[in-house]
This record gives C-alpha cells, structure tokens and sequence, in this order.
C-alpha cells in the first residue's frame, strides 16, 4: 500500500516541479516518470537500510541515465528531465532539521544534520556527473566526437 | 572589411542573447558556454571564448582582425526550462544551417521577450499539489494533506508577491516561510493538522533551492569554480532565509 502511495506521489510531485519551473508541456509525463523512477528507488533502497548516502547516489546515476535516454530520444536538454528527477532527493527535510536544531540550540545535532545534507547534495551531484562521464567514454570510444574536435 | 567586421558585431550579438537567456533560465554553465560557441563557430566564427559566470558572460572572437571582446551583466535569474528547450532547439537549427544571422536574432528575441507557459494560479496550483505530495512522501499521515496543499499553495504565491513588491529574493523568500510557518501553526493548534514538522517540510519544498545546490556542486566538479561558488553561495543564501522564516516561528511557538 505505502508503494502505491509512493509511486503515485511522487509521480504527480515531480511533474508539478516542472510546472513551478515552467518546463515545456510536452514533457510533463515523462518528468514525472524520471522523478518516480528516482524516488521510488531511492526509497526501497532506503527502507531497506542501505545507506541514504549510497542510496541517493545510485538513485541519481538512475535519474541521470534516464534523463540522457529521455533528452536524447526527444531533442531537449537533459536539465529539464534530471531537475524533475533529483527533486524528491534534495535533503530539505534534513536540512530543515538542521535549522530547527540550531534554533533550538542544539548544535552538536545541528552540525551532524547539516554535514549529512550537505553529505547527500554531494552525492545526487555525483550520480549526476558519473553517468555523464560513462556517456561521455561510450560516446567517445565510438569515434563520434573526433569530426566536431577538428577546428 | 568594415563589411566583416559588422558581421562579427552580428555574431556576438547573436551568441550573447543566447547565452543571456539560458543564463537567465536556469541552464548550467557548461551548456550556455557550448551553445554560445556552437553557434559562433556554425556561422564562421572559430575561435570563440565565452567565459560565463552567472552575474555576467564575458566573450570574445577571434579573426583576422584585431579581437572584439563583449561583457554583459545578468541581473535577474529565474527557472525557465522551457526557454532553455527552445534555445537549445534554435542552435540545433543554427548549426543545421537554417537560420541566417537575423533570423536567429530575431527568432530568440522572441524567445527572451515571451512569458511564461503558465499562468500563475497555475504555478500556485503545482505548488500546493507538490506540497501535499511531499508529505506523503516524507511518510506523513494523509490528514495533513490539506493543510500541506493550502499552505504550499499559499506560500509561493506569497513568494511570487513579496517578489514583486521588493525585488530583493532574501526579503521575499524569508517571508514567505515566516507565512508558511504560521499558517502551519494555525493548522496544527486548530488540531485540523497533525505534525507541524512534516506540513513544514512539504509545503517549503517549492521554495527550497534544490536546483542550485546540485549544479553549483555540478560547476564546481566540472571546473567551474567561480559559477559553483557562486551558485552555492545562492543556494545557501536561500536556505538561511527559509531557515530564519521558519526559525522566528519557532522562536515564538
């Protein structure tokens, strides 16, 4: 039942995202599709006690694997499909957290939140460029590139 | 000669206004300075060396004739990725050779002059739905739902105000989760919500700088240093305000 719940909200989540962020209509469906597939991931790996940050980097090499099939397939940039996607992993409750421990004057639990938010921005940004740079091999072993390094 | 010359003018200008839009958009570094040299290069242009930060582009060509240099500031950034597409889409046409130098300045003028494909009760609407699908996301009971949707919904539009009523995004955003923080206390005191942490969470999760963070991390990977501080600094900048919004509330609760 809660996978049900998950899918589907975070389905509609990160299509609205690309609303707020004035994507073109077009791709709504397939954004909310790169964001489910993320979370949805993100979120069995989860609770089923992998490491968040081990499980937020595979689930944004995912989202980024996506994003390129998506972008590629449709001529448009790989940001609009990859924003969609790695939003429901942005640690703002964690961060949240953290400003609420500082308020409270709980510092130790504060640093140790915010070390872990920043600790998780870092690794969807490392999921992001890893799946980049194996494009990026699988492009170039394939000789495509050398015609456009010519002048 | 002073034919030439006129023409490279024409190029840069076309480069720039590209390159200004993206900016403005949301795109990331690397993809504005690739499309700003694409299209140098597609319309003869070779030696083009954009240098993009996201206050400012700075670029220049080189030819036969003595190099002409160009800076413009950018002020206002917004998240537009639609724009970004239609961009991107111009220089794909660009390098495909349909356009000539006019008509793809006119054909992305048309681009940075048009609105959003949105309306704003729109935007508010995706706001709200987003917010109320966050809280079951992040495990929360489907009884905060509504107050997740209302106080989402009404928050960004209290962020799209303030904006418009002082241009500063500091005033705007710590104001808007001051609103978000008080209508969730409203909600939870009045017993019509249940955990005043979890409406919090989703109904800011459309004011959080996500984006930010993740390509200011994204810059710095890539060598961009001075537009990932900068972007970080951004990003930090917005989380403080949301944090100082929500952090008077529960200094008062």
């Amino acid at each position: 039942m809660t996978i049900v719940e998950q899918i589907i909200t975070s389905f509609i989540a990160s299509a609205a995202f690309v609303i707020i962020f004035n994507g073109p209509k077009r791709s709504l469906f397939h954004c909310g599709l790169v964001g489910m597939i993320g979370w949805i991931l993100y979120f069995l790996l989860e609770t089923n006690g992998v490491d968040m940050v081990l499980a937020t980097v595979i689930a944004s090499f995912t989202i980024a694997i996506a994003s390129q099939y998506f972008a590629k397939k449709y001529k448009t940039p790989v940001i609009i499909y990859s924003v969609a996607g790695i939003i429901p992993l942005v640690p703002g409750g964690i961060a949240y957290n953290a400003m609420r421990s500082f308020v409270e004057n709980d510092y130790n639990l504060a640093i140790n939140l915010a070390a872990k938010a920043f600790m998780i921005s870092g690794s969807i940004a490392i999921g992001l460029v890893f799946s980049e740079v194996i494009n990026q091999i699988i492009r170039k072993s394939k000789l495509k590139t050398i015609v456009n390094k010519t002048h | 000669m002073e034919m030439e010359k006129q023409e490279t003018y024409d190029i840069m200008a076309v480069c720039l206004l590209a390159g200004k839009i993206m900016l403005q958009s949301g795109a990331e570094t690397y993809r504005v300075e690739d499309t700003m040299m694409r299209i140098a290069s597609s319309f003869g242009a070779y030696q083009s060396h954009p240098y993009v930060t996201p206050t400012g582009i700075l670029f220049s060509v080189e030819g036969n004739e003595p190099t002409k240099t160009k800076l413009i500031r950018i002020v206002e950034r917004t998240t537009d990725l639609e724009k970004v597409a239609q961009v991107n889409g111009i220089s794909r046409r660009i390098s495909a050779g349909e356009f000539t130098i006019e008509e793809a300045y006119k054909e992305l003028k048309k681009i940075g002059e048009s609105g959003s494909p949105y309306s704003v009760w729109i935007h508010v609407l995706a706001a709200a739905v987003s917010s109320g699908c966050f809280l079951i996301m992040f495990q929360g009971e489907w009884r905060d739902f509504f107050p997740a949707f209302i106080t989402g919904g009404l928050g960004f539009l209290s962020l799209m105000y303030f904006h418009q009523l002082v241009p500063i995004k500091f005033f705007s955003e710590f104001s808007a989760s001051l609103l978000i923080g008080l209508q969730a206390l409203f909600f939870v005191t009045t017993g019509i919500g249940g955990e005043l942490d979890k409406i919090i969470i989703g109904s800011v999760m459309p004011l959080v700088p996500g984006l930010l963070i993740t390509n200011a991390v994204r810059d710095l990977m890539a060598g961009h240093l001075i537009s990932g501080l900068a972007k970080g600094a951004d990003a930090f900048l917005t989380a403080f305000a949301i944090g100082a919004g929500i952090a008077v509330i529960f200094s008062f609760f």
